[in-house]
């Protein structure tokens, strides 16, 4: 019988704030734009400029510290972490080693058996990210691009409290519904909006000191972040087994090969030489400012969640997974604003869009559709221009493409065919052609109707209304 | 000398500070670096136990930017000084193997 | 009339006045930097072709009533590690022998405002790190008074410009006493501000808690003028300090009666040359006739400022001087193996030996296992300094003393001794840790026929106090120019 190991893990998260502008300029953080375009002297690290804090970023900061149980480090600096990279352009990096804006908080958690569990933050601190490296093949050369540099991020370091790769996603699951739900960051993790540092090392079940530890750095999905500790996780104990040292370093998570690979170089010393910013000074967080911030914290699930109840009378587990997503939970306000229906709007959420987001293997921040189209296919639907049947096919091209299903119906001819007329004469062909259904029908097995329906709606292309072509069948039917 | 500066530190040095010295400058550079220290270590002579670091030497704090957008596109003018440029980007030797 | 004999104060009247033209002024200065630039190498750019269209352009702006000021169309000179817009901007540095800045730094967009006219870029030490100019890339420039001494450093060219009458002022920047020692050297005046008081934006930072940016000029009113416009709070600097006042022209009033001016013992000890000392001791003499009161004192610590300035503006400096790595603007060497070897070639070739130097010390004492026991210890130590100049200052207005302690050396005698070098900036290094305001004025002619400067500092934002010391003595004696300034003219 082998021996039992557990897993310790640790994480590192960095989240971009929501920002309109850079940390320490006035350019824009906006995605895109020709490489370079979003830059001045200060992000690019121009000889001379001077970098100014972004009142903005501290004030997130604080955010996510209060609603992480976080204590405020009411006088908090910058330092310098020193390090030659590219994508780096003064080749050191502003952020907080000595006095972290945030310190010692924690979230709970729900564990796979249920139970709660506390995940402890160790801190929160500001910093810079860095530009982007674009690798061209051509030339066999490096592009940098420093759109990207400059732009605010805070760091949130876990305690080593994790012990799984479950415990490890609902910590992330968890700290992205918080983040998301302060608006401080959209935390799309393929983006890289959300990224995830895995501390992780193995040590025999009931042993008291932690073994060595290594980071894995380009985890860029929960799916990753699972494979990745699964696949450390076993290098290590590997290595163990075969009375061989782990070694204390940097790791990239290679997805695609399932593997990692070290990082360091004879280069990188990893000696950061930290050293308070002589370029910017202090930050005093007053009490007052603590509960000025505190004051202003949008609504967060919970409230959420009740007030759904109460407000719209939508049933527990349907508030629940609406407001699982801060996305699906703007939707989902969004389209009752517009539409007044609650109810509707809830089912569409809870079981067309559910749906295709498993079926496309997507996440609620993926979605990319208007409030306003899924008002409008409700209305339809509401109003008769179209049966159910057509508004889900409807509703699928909202979900990806986004159109405006009243401009979709027009166009593609998909109105219910009002005239009872035409639809009788059908109808009656229909049952001509069906003396089978029809006799079973009148032996008493009223179930056979649905297969007239169905054969009508066939005939219809589904611009009918079921139940119209109900009521005529039956009719007809009893009439004979 | 009190500080004898050794090859070693003088290669973790130069890796930190992306320096690299010829045989002569190594050696010019372990004396120089040697001798400064010593210097410095006069200041051991003082206590300062007690004292508080001061980075600052005025009390400024909280001097903090509004979120707004200002600056504009100088890419063109700040790539004109790259020593090598494509795409709109600048130009290094590659970064991965 | 040599116009470049005028100050730069009484050269904006005559241009206020129509009795002459900023297209003269520029004209007499392009003359005299034609004269003798060739023999002391005060300027790294000289902006020929586009300053007399820059002359006219504010000639206009003159004639038209729209600038009134007193610097108005008069030339300056901008040390080199000040970023111009579309001018070349070195800090004297192969590593930026190329670098055109797409923005202009805010001292001088200050002086651009109240209608200066930009001449040109003055050499300096490599990044502001040397005391005799001689560590330039761009070759050494020499002593107006006599070419086979240095003109000291770091601000050397700023001020050999100002002393050889290229130009009536230029702007300097002193992290160590780089206005202060070559001001002294040279026969000028400088002022070094209170930390804050000038904007850094567009600096190039060497120690970027010390480096301020300051006047140098022929006379004190000129200095105090100068200050005026270039001191201003600047947002786009969290350093910047917003002051109550930034009037320094008030100052200039020769009237020093009941001013309390300390003679700090330490600063006349051993090292201290002889005629300097003399030199120095008669100003005090001078303004105590005057009814200033006159004391001695010990300000202590003064042999701890050198070790923990170098600690910190080394630590400084290695950070400040990592972006400069062939990337993005300057010097890229020719032929390298992938990337480190890129950043190692390019800096290796791109700074000299100075440079490298308190490259190497600075990320030496940052490194780990060695920041508390040289950076935290440098950083208690300037603390200390700061009080102990707190303490003098409850007692006295000014502290007066040399600003060297000797009259400028010959070239190559310092170059030879790092530690000897670094000894010579004794008298002012503490004030940069202090953050305190310093002025350098001549007080006299050695024995070999070179200028002795004198040094007075102020209580933090306390400027005018040494203005007007300085304004005082100043107004007991002539002007000495060197034999070769106002040549251009005749």
């Amino acid at each position: 019988m082998g021996k039992q190991y557990e897993t310790v893990i640790g994480l590192e998260v960095h989240v971009e704030l929501a920002t309109k502008t850079k940390i320490f300029c006035s350019c824009s953080t906006e995605f895109g734009g020709a490489p370079n375009s979003h830059t001045c002297p200060v992000c690019t690290g121009m000889p001379g400029s001077l970098p100014v804090l972004n009142k903005k970023v501290v004030e997130y900061a604080i955010g996510v510290g209060l609603a992480t149980n976080c204590d405020i480090t009411q006088y908090c600096k910058f330092d310098r972490k020193n390090y030659f990279y590219p994508d780096n352009p003064q080749n050191y990096q502003i952020s907080q080693l000595y006095l972290p804006i945030c310190r010692n908080g924690g979230v709970e958690i729900e564990t796979a058996d249920g139970g709660k569990k506390v995940i402890g933050i160790h801190e929160i601190h500001m910093e810079e990210d860095a530009g982007k490296l674009i690798h061209d093949e051509w030339e066999d050369c490096s592009l940098v691009d420093f759109n990207r540099s400059g732009v605010p991020l805070i760091e949130i370091v876990s305690e080593p409290d994790m012990r799984s790769a479950d415990e490890v996603i609902a910590y992330l699951e968890k700290l992205r519904m918080i983040i998301q739900y302060l608006g401080a960051s959209d935390c799309k993790l393929q983006e890289g909006s959300m990224r995830a540092d895995v501390n992780l090392s193995v040590r025999e079940v009931g042993a008291e000191a932690f073994g060595t530890r290594t980071e894995m750095k380009n985890l860029n999905s929960f799916k990753a972040i699972a494979r990745a500790i699964e696949g450390e996780r076993e290098r290590q104990i590997d290595l163990i087994e075969e009375g061989k040292k782990v070694v204390q370093e940097t790791r990239r998570w290679d997805d695609t090969k399932g593997m990692s690979y070290a990082m360091r170089s004879k280069e990188d010393a990893q000696d950061y030489r930290y050293f308070p910013e002589p370029d910017l000074v202090p930050i005093i967080i007053s009490d007052e400012w603590i509960e000025e911030i505190r004051s202003r914290q949008p609504e967060l699930r919970t409230e959420k969640l009740e007030r759904y109840k109460k407000e719209y009378d939508i049933p527990q587990y349907d508030a629940e997974i609406i407001t699982s997503h801060k996305k699906m939970a703007d939707i989902f306000e969004a389209t009752v604003e517009i539409c007044k229906k609650p109810k509707e709007v809830s089912n569409w959420l809870m079981v067309e869009t559910m749906r295709l987001l498993k079926e496309k293997d997507m996440e609620p921040d993926q979605l990319g559709f208007t409030p306003a189209n899924l008002a409008k296919l409700i209305g339809l639907i509401d109003q008769g221009v179209i049966n159910r049947t057509i508004g889900k096919e409807i509703f699928e091209k909202i979900f990806d493409e986004d159109i405006d299903p009243e401009v979709y119906v027009e166009d593609n001819g998909l109105k219910i065919e009002s005239d009872d007329g035409a639809l009788k004469g059908i109808i009656e062909g229909i049952v001509a052609a069906n003396p089978q259904s029809v006799s079973d029908y009148k032996a008493g097995k009223k179930k056979a109707i649905g297969f007239l329906v169905g054969q009508t709606m066939k005939a219809m292309k589904g611009k009918a209304d079921p139940g119209t072509v109900n009521k005529i069948l039956t009719e007809i039917l009893d009439a004979e | 000398m009190a500080n004898i500066i050794s090859d070693e530190t003088i290669e973790y040095v130069g890796i930190l500070a992306k320096l690299e010295l010829s045989e002569d400058e190594k050696e010019q550079a372990k004396k120089d670096m040697g001798s400064m220290l010593d210097y410095i270590d006069k200041l051991n002579e003082l206590d300062t136990s007690g004292v508080e670091p001061m980075s600052h030497v005025f009390p400024v704090h909280n001097v903090f930017r509004e979120d707004v957008v200002v600056n504009g596109d100088i890419h063109e003018q700040m790539l004109a000084n790259a020593p090598k440029e494509k795409d709109d980007s600048f130009m290094v030797p590659k970064t991965v193997e | 009339m040599d116009l470049m004999h005028l100050t730069a104060v009484e050269l904006g009247k005559k241009i206020q006045n129509k009795e002459v033209t900023v297209r003269e002024c520029v004209e007499a200065a392009l003359a005299q930097i034609e004269a003798v630039d060739t023999k002391i190498n005060s300027f790294v750019t000289v902006d020929r072709e586009g300053v007399l269209k820059k002359a006219d352009d504010i000639q206009a702006r003159i004639d038209a009533g729209e600038l009134t000021g007193p610097l108005a169309g008069v030339p300056v000179a901008i040390k080199d590690n000040m970023c111009t817009e579309g001018m070349l901007t070195t800090c004297s540095s192969k590593i930026l022998y190329n670098f055109v800045p797409t923005y202009t730094s805010e001292a001088v967009l200050n002086l651009e405002k109240a209608g200066a006219v930009i001449i040109g870029k003055t050499n300096m030490d490599e990044f502001a790190m040397g005391s005799t100019t001689e560590t330039s890339a761009f070759g050494p420039t020499k002593n107006p008074w006599n070419t086979e001494h240095v003109p000291g450093g770091s601000s050397g060219g700023s001020c050999t410009a100002v002393s050889a009458e290229e130009v009536p002022y230029a702007l300097g920047s002193d992290t160590g006493g780089s206005i202060r020692q070559p001001s002294s050297f040279c026969g000028v005046v400088g002022i070094k501000p209170t930390y804050g008081t000038v904007s850094r934006y567009g600096l190039i930072a060497y120690g970027s808690s010390l480096d301020q940016i300051g006047p140098v000029a022929k006379d004190v009113t000129d200095c105090a003028t100068i200050l005026e416009t270039i001191a201003s709070y600047d947002p786009k600097d969290s350093t910047s300090v917003k002051r109550d006042s930034y009037d320094f022209t008030s100052a200039l009033v020769d009237d020093v009666k009941g001013l309390r001016i300390g003679i700090p013992k330490d600063y006349f000890g051993e090292g201290l040359d002889a005629e300097v000392k003399e030199a120095v001791l008669k100003v005090a003499k001078v303004l105590e006739e005057k009814g200033a009161i006159v004391e001695e004192f010990d300000l202590s610590l003064v042999e701890y400022a050198i070790p923990a300035y170098y600690v910190i503006a080394s630590a400084e400096a290695s950070s400040n001087l990592a972006r400069f790595d062939g990337v993005k603007y300057g010097y890229r060497t020719e032929e390298y193996e992938g990337l480190h070897n890129m950043y190692k070639k390019s800096r290796s070739e791109g700074f000299g030996p100075e440079v490298k130097r308190r490259i190497m010390l600075g990320s030496f004492v940052l490194s780990s296992g060695y920041y508390d026991a040289y950076y935290l210890k440098a950083l208690r130590t300037k603390a200390l300094i700061k009080e102990a100049f707190d303490k003098a200052f409850e007692k006295y207005d000014v502290i007066l003393g040399p600003a060297a302690p000797t009259t400028a050396p010959k070239l190559g005698e310092s170059l030879s001794d790092p530690i000897k070098m670094y000894l010579g900036d004794i008298y002012t290094i503490s004030v940069n840790l202090a953050g305190l305001p310093g002025l350098s004025m001549p007080c006299g002619i050695d024995s070999k026929g070179m200028p002795i400067g004198v040094q007075m500092i102020g209580d933090c934002f306390k400027e005018n106090n040494i203005i007007r010391a300085a304004y005082a003595f100043e107004q007991t004696r002539e002007y000495i120019r060197p034999e070769m300034a106002g040549k251009g003219a005749e």
